[in-house]
């Protein structure tokens, strides 16, 4: 379920990366405060773990197909939740660099919705408050599935909700919930019987990995969560707020569409200097003499306000012409980079 | 196997990361802020735009030629990528059925111009992280993030993290290897193979980063990380951020496609 930057608005993806940002500065400084030295690489290799683990695969019971785990939340019993929150960032990092899954403005929204859940909600309002020391096999079971799958789901939802603000997809809220929120229900359920069989395998080996380490997983006193909670909400209200101000004075995605749909207001009578240079140089190479350059908001004034279905210049005629004949010309601007290469390495 | 693709291929980004061209030796930070500003400036097109998106294939397209990255390879990847995008935005042409559009007189509704946006800029976003990693090394990049300012501690963790991926996706290689040379078909994949797998790989590397930490502290650590700093900002690397920038303003703001086709209309009648 990893956010791609198509399915998102700038605002959106720009919100959700100053709250993941925010985040990782706070885990830093909170892991700052009472480093412990062994954690260092060991959250190196445990992120270098997640990564080779997800390469092995396992069949899903009752389907036939086979699956991954995701190990948000194994990753918080092991590390507790600040250094598990960086570990997930690291590798989605890697994963969105490396395998492009997702993309770079999409990272910010992945890191939100795979590690907020788990590290801040699912591992100590749920795990911890379940599992005590010298728990049952069977209620870390209860534990990890009850913690894992309700992670998911708000996952699930945080991805649901920001595609919709993004205002990419036509899916009605209702049939987009219903699409996401049972496959990660299914996906919670085998995921949290997995971490779990893992836990409680690797307590009988190796009891002090999975025990609570002491100072190292000293977390989630309530209130410190309780204060991260709120200062995250605040950030991402803030950000948001400010980034929907930014596009709403430079017209963007969302509101220039919406702009573009009802008509335009007027813009000031500034006269832009880029445009006017343009517009000489047009002049000269008079191609196209009297064809005005379409600045997106210059066009206004010499047609008739057209009736919304015909406008969209992008995908008129010329539109399409033209976004063959760029596209050829792109093209050819490669090839002609690949040829000045090769004639400099004859050289 | 696809396992050992995948392995491969992350091995084989990392090699073409350390070429040496004019792209490769752009200052890290330049590359990283121009690859986010490219890939704000595309998703800000609202939902039908398409033929305006063309020209910023420009970019993708500097990065592949000038740094002399094979395109089979970069292709592949953006094919073989979660079509997570794809399965949203194939969903469009089911609910949003009004006709925008009709060249050449066949009818297109809004739902498929808006599927093809989103293939579109899936194309170019996608394509422009796999090759800002192929043209810059991940050192590299880890450097630019702690110049920026970056959580230092989140640094040394993308660092320590590259630096083992490589030695556990190699244990975890052969522990694959070993299960499919000991099953047949389906089996040997059942959840509880898996758990003890997945949990014995993770006893190793709990105990590789022991072993990890008293060599550390063989070596004199004391709990700080020092991280090479050899990134200096070059005239060229201000050029190039300024040029580009400027370049995706100008796409952004003055439809050249358009001009481009009504031009070719005009010489054309």
């Amino acid at each position: 379920m990893h956010m791609a930057d198509a399915l998102l608005s700038p605002a959106v993806g720009g919100a959700m990366w100053a709250g993941s940002l925010g985040t990782i500065i706070y885990c830093a400084k909170k892991l700052r405060e009472k480093m412990d030295e062994r954690l260092i690489p060991l959250m190196g290799v445990l992120g270098a773990f997640i990564f080779a683990g997800q390469m092995i695969n396992f069949t899903i019971p009752m389907t036939g197909s086979s699956g991954h785990i995701g190990g948000g939340m194994l990753l918080a019993i092991l590390l507790g939740p600040y250094a598990a929150f960086l570990v997930i960032a690291s590798v989605l990092t890697v994963q969105a660099l490396f395998f492009a899954d997702g993309g770079l403005l999409a990272l910010g929204a992945n890191i939100w919705n795979l590690g907020i859940y788990p590290c801040f909600i699912g591992y100590p309002l749920i795990y911890r408050f379940i599992v005590r020391p010298n728990a049952s096999p069977s209620r870390i079971t209860f534990a990890a599935i009850l913690g894992v799958v309700i992670g998911l789901q708000l996952g699930a939802l945080s991805v649901v909700l920001e595609t919709i603000l993004s205002g990419i997809t036509e899916l009605p809220l209702n049939t987009f919930l219903m699409l996401m929120q049972p496959i990660h229900l299914a996906i919670g359920l085998i995921e949290g019987f997995a971490t779990a069989g893992i836990v409680i395998y690797v307590r009988t080996l190796r009891p002090d990995i999975v025990d609570d380490l002491e100072g190292v997983k000293s977390l989630a006193s309530g209130v410190s969560l309780k204060k991260v909670l709120v200062t995250m909400g605040i950030l991402a209200v803030i950000t948001g707020g400010a980034f929907s101000w930014f596009a709403s004075t430079h017209p963007d995605g969302l509101e220039w569409a919406i702009e573009k749909i009802y008509g335009k207001p007027e813009l000031p009578e500034k006269q832009n200097p880029v445009k006017e240079n343009l517009a000489k140089l047009q002049e000269k190479t008079a191609i196209l003499p009297d064809y005005s350059l379409p600045s997106k908001a210059g066009k206004e004034g010499e047609e008739p306000t057209p009736s919304w279905p015909a406008v969209d210049p992008g995908t008129s005629l010329s539109g399409l012409v033209g976004g063959i004949m760029v596209l050829m010309l792109v093209v050819l601007f490669g090839i002609g980079i690949k040829l000045a290469r090769k004639h400099k390495e004859q050289l | 196997m696809t396992f050992d693709l995948e392995f491969f291929n992350l091995g084989y980004l990392d090699t073409l990361s350390n070429k040496d061209t004019l792209v490769h030796r752009i200052d890290p930070r330049i590359k990283i802020i121009v690859s986010f500003i490219f890939i704000l400036f595309v998703v800000s097109f609202h939902k039908y735009e398409i033929s305006s998106l063309m020209p910023f294939f420009l970019y993708p397209v500097f990065l592949l030629t000038a740094g002399d990255i094979p395109f089979k390879a970069i292709a592949k990847k953006v094919l073989f990528v979660s079509p997570f995008a794809l399965f949203i935005g194939i969903f469009n042409p089911l609910f949003d059925t009004q006709v925008i559009t009709s060249p050449f007189g066949i009818p297109v509704s809004g739902g498929w111009l808006s599927f093809l946006s989103i293939i579109i800029k899936f194309v170019l976003t996608v394509s422009t992280a796999i090759l800002l990693i192929a043209v810059t090394s991940f050192p590299g990049i880890c450097e630019a993030l702690e110049r920026m300012k970056c959580p230092k501690l989140f640094v040394i963790q993308l660092l320590f993290l590259y630096r083992y991926l490589f030695v556990l996706l190699d244990v975890a290689l052969r522990m694959m290897r070993a299960r499919e040379a000991r099953s047949f078909g389906g089996r040997g994949k059942e959840i509880r193979t898996f758990i003890r797998l997945i949990s014995v790989l993770l006893i190793r590397s709990v105990e590789r980063a022991e072993r990890i930490y008293l060599a550390m502290l063989s070596r004199g650590f004391r709990g700080e990380i020092r991280v090479l700093r050899s990134l200096r900002l070059r005239p060229f690397d201000i050029v190039f951020a300024a040029g580009s920038i400027t370049m995706f303003y100008l796409l952004r703001n003055y439809d050249i496609v358009d001009l481009v086709g009504a031009a070719l209309e005009r010489v054309l009648r």
